[in-house]
């Protein structure tokens, strides 16, 4: 089977899959899988640039999404004057001060030239100075703007601009994050890299759940503004009225459908610029050194390539893509909630996209971004299939029957656990395997 | 026929090129043989053929007789044979004694006797027997190293390169050790960087030279040869 | 006067809740210490093979409870330990069988390895919430505290009260009990010396005849008991929540790699720093200053440096400055 056969095969089969939960179940359904696959394919290609381009294990996914995530609230709700008026300054002053103690630090680190003990003794004074002034700014503020009506707001709120700005926005949140991580953690060693990830992306999750000033916390944004109409006002247009009669379906129908349809449009743009640049990069000699360096790290560093230097310039772009695609799926949500963030969903999921799809490959990212969230989201209508079927001999109040058929949807982990296992073990390239390798590793 | 032999050995690393071509070299119980030749030689290849670690497309080793070209480095240890290799040859976080009791691991017996010869042969080694190998000077190192290979009772010990980076003096105390091993009754393998010292004490030698023998001939008679002398051996 | 109740308060806050926060991550991180010195990789797996372990122990509680076995006053789920830890062993040896050991055959790099416990991860989590549900249990039982706050006051007559949970004790006895004998089993047993051995220099080890395999299957069952123990005092200590040992994972790993990776010593060492630092940065000192300063100076707000949901950034910032200053851990770890 050549790869081009393997390419049409497997995107066949995806849609044909897609198709079968159309008809069997709905439309509807379709589209909102379809639209999550799109993001999912995103963020697969930015793990795929850190992971399948550099071999960087990336554990914090999750961090970079959240902080895209973050951006579409900051960009598109509102500002809350009163909120601005009663602790804005302080925040923005205990802001500036936060980041002064941090180039502070990075000063007495990498230009005094003293011994260990007085860097280190300066890099505590400073820190435990600027971290006094902070709190003393900080609280009064936070207090003050938690006060503003904090069953409604209680937030200093956004931009108020539209929303799909801060698509652009999250890429460079979680840019800018990643030069900070990529800074202190590149250069460790791998697994190192690894906790130390999953670490700050805890972290994020922890700012943004608490942070209430920031984006009320666990309270959650609700109702952010849309990029694309309300269904509301389909439903009120002659014209869009006149389309649904002609399709034969009712007009409530189709507005829902022409909603999901207009995110899927803008999704599929910003995933074929992403991949179009992604596959350039690839290819450019850039990409070459990359993996160059991916495959042999030692010759690489003695023919003269700065390693931790173009790892660092990888990781920033993947964690871009990363926030890019969290900033989208917080704008296809309307809402905005810390609590969502979970490890298994937003880190270790992409991560069997990456690998499932075929490490290195950027179509198989797609790929992977596609059949994962589709199983994943189908697990559970399977599961219970299955489940029903296995009890089928039991009686109907058999509690082991119950159980099994209550536990369903829990196969979804269960399933994703066993479809990495079993890519990695028997073919660990991937569906669609990285083309024009030199080496296998 | 030697004790231990590995006879006209073709082979190298994995799938690479061959490194050993039709190589032979083999050691009597209570001798010393030496391989030496210059740098790229295949010297540490050959002795790790006869150890069973790189695949051999043609030859053979056998020990008293017995043909073990098919075994692999453990089975090996337990037909008598220990190796020291060249560098990380010790457990660096245990401690000396440990070192020893883990060299004995096959063995089911008492081992008290046999470490008690350990320190005999090497008697800084029990002065420092509760100390982790890793804090030990290089020397003494080596002495751990050759001392862990000895606790398996082998019948033929096999050392790479046992005097690299270590002084002059420590040198050929570490020889005049490894002779006392060799009147115990054990054949001694070993490769040697510093050749004339080698061949000094050695009752066989071999020269090799890009895989093959170039010649081969008792220690002595080795660095009597005025070819041998101005080609390896500096004169 | 006025010292003893800010030292009670200390205790009773700090000292206590440290000590068998410390001792439950101790335990977690020697779990992840055995498997990178013995099979040199990074466990992602490990915070589900603790929350497995303590839902096995869960379940066994249930079956003797049912029975009507108690041992009270102390917790039931004590005994229900040794069959859990018994599940565990064979489930850990399977999964080596099934996963882990192609990989070993193979020489596979460390990160694929990582990324095979990373399923693992998936499949555990998934068996366990198939399994006992993603609900809150309750594991203890028995009597709840050793000493309740108001009995410490009625004693000293001080003003603060000391409280010590039952389940805080048998965590920090039961940690001393099985890191004694694993220290024993490592430093006093042929079967421990190899382990330490192979984790030392696997090709030397190889040379004096150790079985790879065997030392593989001690590592894993050791893990497994810890792991087990680990996870059950943490449920007996807080409740059983099944994603939480997911969070878990971070200071775990955390104390082992402050420690330095590999060191069992250093797991102990970084577990307890990790939760000393943990609950004091995220502790209110307000009570604690106001008896030891004079009235006026009583501070208004709690004083406390970090709200308790940032105790991640804690391990994590150690973690760093750790990595940076002391790459291979307060006692030497491996560095590669």
């Amino acid at each position: 089977m050549t790869y081009q056969t393997r390419v049409i095969g497997a995107f066949s089969l995806m849609a044909a899959m897609l198709l079968i939960v159309g008809f069997a179940q709905s439309w509807s359904l379709v589209l909102a899988i379809l639209n999550l696959c799109l993001i999912s394919s995103i963020m697969a290609l930015g793990l795929n640039m850190q992971w399948g381009y550099a071999g960087l294990f990336n554990a914090g996914v999750m961090g970079f999404a959240a902080l895209g995530g973050a951006a579409a609230v900051i960009v598109s709700v509102p500002p809350v004057q009163e909120a601005w008026a009663a602790g804005g300054g302080g925040i923005m002053l205990a802001l500036i001060i936060c980041a002064a103690t941090a180039l502070l630090v990075a000063l007495v680190y990498f230009r005094l030239k003293a011994s260990d003990t007085i860097r280190f003794a300066t890099i505590t004074a400073i820190l435990v100075v600027g971290f006094i002034f902070y709190r003393m700014l900080l609280d009064p503020s936070v207090d003050a703007i938690e006060a503003v009506e904090p069953a409604k707001t209680g937030f200093l709120g956004g931009l108020g601009m539209p929303i799909i700005f801060s698509w652009l926005v999250g890429g460079l949140f979680a840019a800018g994050i990643a030069w900070v991580i990529g800074k202190v953690a590149l250069g460790l060693r791998s697994d190192y890299f690894a906790i130390a990830t999953l670490g700050i992306s805890e972290i994020i999750v922890a700012v943004l759940k608490n942070e209430d000033w920031l984006t009320r916390g666990v309270k959650n944004v609700n109702g952010l503004p849309r990029p694309v109409p309300y269904e509301i006002e389909v439903q009120q247009s002659p014209f869009y009225q006149g389309i649904a009669e002609s399709l034969g379906v009712t007009v409530v129908e189709f507005s829902s459908l022409f909603v999901k349809l207009c995110y899927s449009a803008l999704f599929l743009i910003v995933l074929l610029i992403i991949f179009y640049l992604s596959q350039k990069a690839l290819n450019a000699p850039w990409g070459r050194m990359m993996r160059a360096i991916r495959d042999n790290e030692t010759a690489a560093n003695a023919m003269g390539k700065h390693v931790t230097g173009r790892h660092l310039q990888v990781f920033i772009l993947g964690s871009a893509v990363i926030g890019i695609a969290g900033a989208m799926l917080t704008t296809l949500d309307g809402q905005f909630t810390p609590t969502s963030y979970q490890p298994l969903r937003f880190t270790f999921l992409v991560w069997v996209m990456v690998i499932v799809g075929g490490s290195g490959n950027n179509l198989g990212s797609i790929l992977g971004g596609f059949f994962i969230w589709f199983f994943w989201i189908e697990a559970e209508p399977i599961g219970l299939w299955m489940m029903e079927f296995i009890t089928s001999g039991m009686a109907a109040d058999n509690a082991l029957r119950l159980h099994l058929i209550e536990s369903a949807p829990h196969m979804r982990l269960i399933m994703m656990g066993v479809i990495l296992l079993l890519v990695l073990r028997f073919s660990a390239r991937g569906i669609l395997p990285e083309q024009n390798r030199q080496s296998a590793g | 026929m030697s004790y231990l032999v590995g006879q006209n050995m073709t082979g190298g690393y994995g799938t690479g090129a061959d490194i050993l071509h039709d190589c032979t070299v083999g050691v009597e119980k209570g001798e010393i043989a030496v391989i030496v030749g210059p740098n790229g030689a295949g010297k540490s290849t050959a002795m790790k053929a006869v150890f069973g670690m790189l695949n051999l497309r043609e030859g053979s080793v056998l020990i008293d007789g017995e043909d073990i070209t098919s075994l692999s480095p453990q089975a090996r240890v337990h037909k008598g044979m220990a190796f020291v290799p060249q560098t990380e040859n010790v457990f660096p976080s245990m401690t000396v004694e440990d070192n020893l009791v883990m060299g004995a691991f096959i063995r089911e017996d008492d081992i008290t006797d046999s470490m008690e010869q350990v320190y005999e042969l090497f008697p800084i080694l029990k002065e420092k027997r509760a100390q982790p190998a890793g804090e030990l000077s290089g020397g003494q190192r080596q002495q751990v190293a050759v001392g862990r290979a000895l606790m398996t009772q082998p019948k033929v010990l096999m050392l790479d390169e046992p005097t690299a980076g270590v002084s002059p003096i420590v040198m050929d105390e570490l020889f005049d050790r490894i002779i006392e091993v060799a009147r115990t009754g054990i054949a001694i393998l070993m490769v040697e960087q510093n050749a004339k010292q080698a061949l000094n004490i050695a009752d066989k030698g071999y020269v090799l030279v890009q895989g093959r023998n170039r010649f081969t001939d008792t220690g002595a008679a080795l660095m009597a040869d005025p070819e041998v002398r101005k080609a390896f051996l500096g004169g | 006067m006025d010292l003893l109740n800010a030292l009670v308060v200390l205790a009773n806050f700090i000292i206590v809740p440290a000590l068998a926060y410390g001792s439950q991550l101790a335990l977690g991180a020697l779990g992840v210490t055995l498997v990178y010195g013995i099979l040199r990789f990074s466990n992602f797996a490990h915070g589900e093979t603790m929350s497995a372990g303590a839902m096995f122990a869960i379940l066994f509680m249930w079956l003797f409870q049912s029975w009507g076995i108690s041992i009270a006053p102390l917790p039931t789920v004590l005994v229900a330990l040794i069959p859990a830890m018994i599940c565990m062993i064979i489930y850990l040896l399977v999964c080596d069988r099934l996963v882990y050991r192609h990989y070993r055959r193979q020489k596979a790099k460390p990160v694929i390895f990582l990324v095979a416990s990373t399923g693992l991860m998936f499949f555990t989590n998934g068996i366990i919430r198939f399994i006992i549900g993603p609900d809150e249990q309750r594991v203890a039982d028995g009597a709840r505290f050793v000493m309740k706050a108001r009995e410490f006051k009625n004693m000293t007559g001080l003003n603060e009260g000391l409280a010590i949970k039952s389940s805080q004790v048998i965590t920090v006895i039961t940690a001393i009990v099985i890191v004694a004998a694993l220290f024993w089993f490592l430093e006093r047993t042929k079967s421990g010396k190899s382990m330490r051995a192979y984790s030392d220099n696997e090709n030397l080890a190889l040379l004096s005849g150790i079985n790879p395999d065997r030392v593989v299957m001690i590592a894993w069952t050791l893990t497994a008991v810890l792991a087990t123990i680990a996870g059950t005092l943490y449920g007996l200590d807080k409740s059983y929540k099944p994603f939480t040992y997911l969070q878990l994972l971070l200071p775990v790993f955390a104390s082992a790699i402050v420690g330095g990776l590999g060191s069992p010593i250093g797991a102990i060492a970084g577990g307890f720093v990790i939760a000393f630092s943990e609950v004091t940065i995220t502790y209110a000192f307000k009570k604690f200053l106001t008896y030891l300063v004079p009235e006026s100076w009583a501070p208004e707000g709690l004083v406390q440096l970090l709200s308790t949901d940032y105790k991640f950034a804690v391990s994590f910032a150690i973690l760093v400055v750790v990595l940076i200053v002391m790459p291979t851990g307060i006692f030497k770890g491996k560095s590669l």
